[in-house]
């Protein structure tokens, strides 16, 4: 073996290993960075030994794409705002399918029929998976970002004509593996499976994101670890499976903490649904910022409840200027945390630990639920599905068993929502119309801004 | 490829989706977010493949196709790593007292 070979091997196995450590880092927030650290230094070695190789002969197009590809990666690493995690996430899982995708173009341009019966079936997989990653992750950060309408678009016969796309794309796949040789079909499935990207995600309604960026996560790992396969490249197949799995285990995390399936999450284009089956009844309570202001002054306990609400209406530094005011009065505050609270998988804490809330402060819902029968108030921002009691009461609501934080459990609680409007999934939340909860309207950040001042007056 | 070959690509395979499931199950929801940056910051580990497309010159076409791999990977290199660095700095287990100046 030649010695520069074997240091491009050596550098992909340590890189490896410094990938998993990296990750295992994880585990915990205090070694979270440290591990980090370590797979930023792997991922510097694997690209070293890359560039030794004897199969670069030259290094013009290699510069001028890393001189490129900081260009845009710097500013955006830099300056993406907290609240805007979910699309640029959904925009990354866009590049790395894209990348996975065009180097198994280029090999099939290159090798085509040559490639043989085994790295056939690795490169067409590659290719389908990272062309309908590509597509579907920009359809997603389109509708993160408001470009596209976030709500469902669904037509009639919907399910029916994407499902027939992906036959037809199957076809494809199938065909090439007895035909290698037909670029045509090479190309038509490449160009079907960039449609059905598009189509795929076009009728997941915006409260379903957490769901398909997690999917698409994992879809663009697996386009990776093909990609390895393709190239005999084994860094690659580790990494691109932690990444698939990663994506995998997220979105089951994601599906259970909403009782649905992946299957119903994909083709059930929920948030269309217009059904109630069983309507609130009675008054909604509307209360003021003084009434609030009192009432958490002068309690022992006080849960806040985030939501996507309190993202979009960026109101986490507020809200932490608030819980400080009750803190200092001796109030206990915690945070209540639903895993799908938001757009994307942990969405809400990394928005709080933005605005300094000390994460031993952010409690999952196993941790608060029974807790809030001992809660004076609870506080909920924006959030509306997670705290909807017909999961647990109404068996025939379309969210029944959904695991929810029962803040209707609290003594109070008081809901800060914009106007009357219904919550976006089109339904009904009988939480508000409970005897022990009252209606804040307005925006989030001014209502927040306000209860501040009244709590230093109260 | 040679079966051997294969076979032993299919051990990393599925060792390493074994090992992956192990690690990331014990990542706490707290930290979702930041986990989903860092995966994707390391499986821009496809910059490798890219590059090798890239600087292999044979055609111009794949070079093209190559270039575009380039940029694609390494913009989530780099984004990737900068921003979970910067998620993860902000999660502290207890805050400093809070500023008095505001009063």
């Amino acid at each position: 073996m030649e010695p520069r070979t074997l240091f491009t091997e050596l550098s992909y196995i340590v890189a490896s290993v410094l990938f998993i450590l990296g990750l295992r880092g994880l585990s915990h927030p205090e070694s979270a960075r440290r591990g980090m650290h370590l797979a930023e230094i792997g991922m510097l070695l694997a690209i070293i030994g890359t560039l030794v190789n004897r199969e670069i002969v030259s290094y013009e197009w290699i510069l001028a794409g890393l001189v490129i590809g900081c260009a845009i990666g710097l500013p955006m690493g830099l300056m993406v705002p907290m609240t805007a995690m979910p699309q640029r996430t959904a925009l990354s899982h866009a590049f790395g399918a894209l990348a996975a995708s065009l180097v198994g173009i280029s090999e099939y341009y290159l090798h085509g029929a040559a490639l043989g019966p085994i790295k056939m079936p690795a490169l067409s997989f590659e290719v389908l998976l990272g062309s309908l990653t590509t597509t579907g992750s920009l359809i997603a950060c389109a509708k993160l970002q408001g470009v596209l309408p976030g709500a469902p678009l669904t037509y009639k016969g919907q399910n029916v004509f994407n499902l027939s796309l992906l036959g037809i794309t199957v076809i494809c796949f199938v065909l090439l593996l007895i035909f290698p040789g037909h670029a045509e079909v090479f190309y038509l499935m490449l160009f079907l499976s960039f449609v059905f990207g598009v189509l795929l995600v076009l009728p997941i309604g915006a409260a379903d994101m957490p769901v398909v960026i997690a999917l698409l996560n994992s879809y663009a790992g697996l386009a990776a670890a093909a990609t390895g396969m393709v190239i005999g490249n084994n860094v690659l197949i580790i990494a691109g499976m932690l990444d698939g799995g990663s994506g995998f285990i997220l979105s089951i995390v994601m599906c259970k903490a909403m009782n649905r399936s992946i299957t119903n999450v994909l083709f059930g284009a929920f948030g269309s649904v217009s059904e109630t089956a069983a309507a609130g009844t009675g008054e909604m309570h509307e209360t003021n910022i003084e009434d609030v202001a009192i009432l958490l002054a002068y309690a022992r306990q006080a849960v806040f409840v985030p939501g996507y609400g309190m993202a979009t209406a960026q109101a986490q530094h507020v809200l932490r200027q608030l819980a400080d005011a009750l803190e200092a009065r001796g109030v206990t505050v915690k945070y209540a945390i639903h895993p799908v609270a938001g757009r994307m998988p942990g969405h809400m804490n990394v928005l709080l630990a933005e605005a300094n809330v000390p994460y031993s402060q952010l409690q999952e819902l196993d941790i608060i639920n029974p807790e809030f029968p001992a809660t004076d108030v609870a506080v909920v921002i924006g959030a509306n599905d997670v705290v909807n009691p017909d999961a647990r009461d109404n068996p025939k609501s379309i969210i029944a068993g959904m695991p929810i934080l029962e803040v209707d459990r609290a003594k109070t609680v008081v809901v800060l929502k914009r106007g009357q409007g219904k919550g976006f999934s089109g339904l009904v939340n009988p939480l508000f119309f409970k005897p022990n909860c009252e209606m804040l309207y307005g925006d989030a950040k001014e209502s927040l801004t306000n209860l501040v001042q009244a709590v230093h007056g109260a | 490829m040679q079966p051997e070959i294969l076979l032993a690509t299919f051990y990393v395979l599925i060792l390493a989706a074994f090992l992956g499931y192990q690690v990331i199950s014990r990542v706490p929801s707290l930290l979702h977010t930041p986990l989903m940056s860092a995966t994707n910051a390391i499986s821009g580990i496809s910059l490798v493949g890219s590059l090798v497309t890239a600087g292999a010159h044979q055609t111009m076409v794949s070079s093209i196709l190559g270039l575009c791999a380039v940029i694609c990977s390494t913009t989530n290199v780099v984004s990737g790593f900068i921003l979970t660095d910067r998620m993860l700095k902000m999660f502290k287990r207890r805050v400093a007292p809070p500023s008095k100046e505001e009063k």
